[in-house]
């Protein structure tokens, strides 16, 4: 056995779970086995490949998991700390990868807020199922693609705004052993359509929880789409986002991500622009500690001509903690007039955290405006010096002076509820009691 | 108030301060004038407990206590306030936030509860007033696209706010148009009283005929080479430091 490339075990017992399962998966069976077959013949990723070089994937895929579990309760009043309480919302709940119908809202109407495996539009899923994905996916994504087998779907049709903001909860409970799990969502937007959504992965147990998400989101014409992914889960946790978004002309979608928690963080962030005037944008937070790692690899594909896309990640980085950003832009020798804007500016509190920034920018054609700014630096001496000068303990002028530099990221959330929110989480992980409202 | 005796302090290659002298009572205003590099904004810093500057000598102590242990925020709660010549830029973080924490840390800092939003905002208001300071501004970011004179301003704003025993003035004055300047003057004017004290730096006589010093020093090479009374200003203001400079030179 090929133990270089990692986890052969782990490996064989995904491919036995695929033959097991296979009547209960998606009803994409075909779809389903090239894809299995793809992870046969490939394997997991190693730091040899040039998109996980600085992403050990080994200490995960060592371990020995169990792949289902329907022992997982959860209740109302747990779930309360993780989601926006006041914000009239449609929620999602899924526990252990299973749809908890009591904790959910399914709508399907003019919108569809449900579940990949029980709905009555298999039209739709028919359709867009896999739909942003390209022809060649990465490994993790063919598990997905051949394992999950339930999800979220939201659907809304043409002109169709969503009133409320959907919240996602892929929550892990009862687990009685190490769990790898296989989440799985579809957002499909048509026409003018808009729709907000959080998500979160919250873990409720001691055991590990290693979690391997894909979402993708199709955009049509004139659609617009928040998507907040909230990342702070416990430290026995780790998660693959793998997110596809698909974009037609005029449409408009951002993603945002907020990565607090969790013991490692990898993001796959992917737009396809496919039609003109179209504007992606991509924002982050990342505010880490002790062996905690964060990596988004970010990539827009620019293959019609004028389109926007802006990304702005800010990074704050202590301890041992490793931060790595890969922001890929591709301009389509079609693709003129494009506009291109990406930064990536990082804080280190530590001489032992670290940052590994790197855009790559393809740019074949010549009438566009792109432009891309990473920043490295520590806290500004000198500014904090004014705040103590002033009265503000130490501590509470880091924690200031690390709000108002992640501040651009904040301001501009359009669910109030979630930035009072993340900015306590902000001052929680600080260690700190501010109320700063930004 | 505050006694400063034989202060020697620098950065690690070089010496700034070589030796400062001063003696600061309740009520007094004292003006400290000098060329530039002189030392009088390390002297400030050094005051209010800045860490990049090592005291190699000396003392500092404020109401009798030895302050040169004192975390910066520690000073700023005994009632050390210092207007900074260069005011820093903090996006992100407005100016009516920030100077709720600093007033709330430093009554924390008393064992007092925090000022609650209604009192601090009508105290807000009427400083704006004491200062001419327009609306809008309390929710702008610190000093972030603030012309000098604004920064300058503000720096006073919050001196008001905070109500400092000692506050340490350095070139407030730069900056501030004439009509600003005579703002600033009378807000700092109004706030003077027996029990607190002001030290001014500054370059120019002008600031002097507004708020009137009690004492003027001449700080010249990390050294005080000649105090005197208000008219030591207008001397300097016609005849420029050489004089004393060849003066504090021969000796
Ligand atoms: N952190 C530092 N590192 C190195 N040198 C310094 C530092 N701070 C001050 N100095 C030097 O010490 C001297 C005194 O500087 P300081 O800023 O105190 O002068 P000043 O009297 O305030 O001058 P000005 O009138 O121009 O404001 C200068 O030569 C300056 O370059
Ligand atoms: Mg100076």
């Amino acid at each position: 056995m090929d133990y270089q490339r990692g986890g052969p075990v782990l490996k064989e017992q995904l491919i036995q779970v695929f033959k097991d399962s296979a009547k209960n998966g998606l009803p994409f069976k075909a779809v389903r086995e090239k894809y299995i077959q793809q992870f046969d013949t490939d394997g997991f990723p190693t730091v040899k490949d040039e998109e996980w070089k600085y992403t050990n994937l080994l200490p995960l895929t060592k371990k020995d998991y169990a792949f289902e579990n329907t022992d997982g309760i959860i209740n109302k009043e747990q779930l309360e700390e993780f989601i926006l309480n006041d914000t009239d919302s449609y929620y999602l709940v899924f526990v252990n990868g299973v749809l908890s119908k009591e904790l959910s809202t399914i709508t399907e109407g003019a919108f569809v807020v449900g579940s990949l495996k029980h709905n009555n539009r298999q039209d739709i899923l028919e359709k867009y199922w896999n739909s942003c994905l390209p022809q060649k996916t990465d490994t993790l994504v063919a598990i997905n693609n051949a394992l999950a087998q339930e999800g979220a779907f939201v659907y809304v049709s043409k002109n169709v705004v969503v009133d409320k903001p959907v919240q996602v909860i892929y929550a892990s409970s009862n687990v009685q052993q190490d769990l790898f799990l296989q989440t799985r969502a579809l957002i499909v937007l048509e026409e003018n359509a808009q729709v907000q959504i959080t998500e979160r992965h919250q873990n409720f147990d001691d055991s590990f929880v290693f979690t391997n998400a894909v979402t993708e989101i199709v955009a049509d014409a004139n659609a617009i789409v928040d998507f907040y992914k909230i990342q702070n889960n416990t430290l026995n946790c780790s998660l693959i986002d793998n997110t596809w978004v698909k974009q037609a002309k005029t449409s408009n979608c951002t993603i945002d991500t907020f990565s607090f928690g969790g013991k490692f963080t990898r993001n796959n962030l992917n737009f396809c622009l496919t039609g003109e005037h179209a504007e992606s944008n991509m924002n982050g937070i990342t505010l880490i500690g002790k062996d905690q790692l964060v990596d988004h690899h970010t990539f827009v594909d620019h293959a019609v001509p004028n389109c926007n896309s802006n990304e702005l990640y800010k990074g704050i980085f202590d301890a041992n903690a490793k931060g790595i950003f890969n922001g890929k832009v591709m301009v389509r020798p079609d693709a003129q007039k494009t506009n291109a804007f990406q930064a990536n500016n990082n804080l280190l509190m530590t001489d032992n955290a670290s940052i590994d920034t790197k855009p790559q920018l393809e740019i074949y054609a010549d009438d566009v405006a792109c432009s891309h700014g990473c920043t490295i630096g520590q806290l500004d001496e000198n500014a904090l010096f004014y705040l103590r000068s002033r009265g503000i303990a130490k501590k509470e002028a880091q924690a200031m002076l690390m709000y108002a530099f992640a501040n651009d990221v904040l301001e501009n959330i359009k669910i109030p509820e979630l930035k009072n929110k993340l900015n306590r989480i902000i001052a929680k992980k600080l260690g700190v009691q501010l109320d700063i409202e930004l | 108030m505050l006694s400063i005796k034989d202060l020697k302090a620098g950065v690690e290659e070089s010496q700034i301060l070589k030796g400062i002298n001063l003696e600061v009572k309740p009520g007094e205003v004292h003006a400290i004038m000098g060329p530039n590099g002189s030392g009088k904004s390390t002297l400030s810093s050094v005051i209010a407990g800045r860490e990049d500057y090592e005291v190699k000598g000396g003392s500092i102590s404020f109401e009798g206590d030895d302050i040169l242990e004192l975390d910066p925020e520690e000073r700023a709660h005994k009632g050390i306030f210092l207007s900074f010549q260069y005011p820093i830029e903090i996006p992100g973080v407005s100016v009516s936030n920030f100077i709720k924490t600093s007033l709330n840390e430093s009554r924390k800092a008393q064992g007092l509860e925090p000022m609650p939003a209604g009192d601090l905002l009508k105290m807000m208001r009427e400083k704006m007033e004491l200062f001419e300071i327009k609306k809008g501004y309390l929710s702008r970011s610190l000093n972030q696209g603030f012309s000098g004179g604004e920064k300058k301003r503000n720096e006073i704003f919050q001196m008001a706010m905070l109500e400092p025993k000692l506050a340490i003035l350095d070139e407030t004055d730069s900056g501030l148009d004439i009509d600003a300047l005579r703002i600033v003057a009378n807000g700092v004017n109004k706030l003077r009283s027996d029990d607190n004290a002001t030290i001014v730096i500054t370059h120019y006589q002008r600031l002097l005929d507004y708020i009137i010093p009690d004492f003027v020093h001449v700080l010249y090479d990390g050294r005080i080479v000649k105090s005197g009374t208000k008219e030591l200003a207008h001397e300097l203001e016609e005849k420029g430091y050489d004089w004393i400079i060849k003066e504090a030179d021969q000796c």
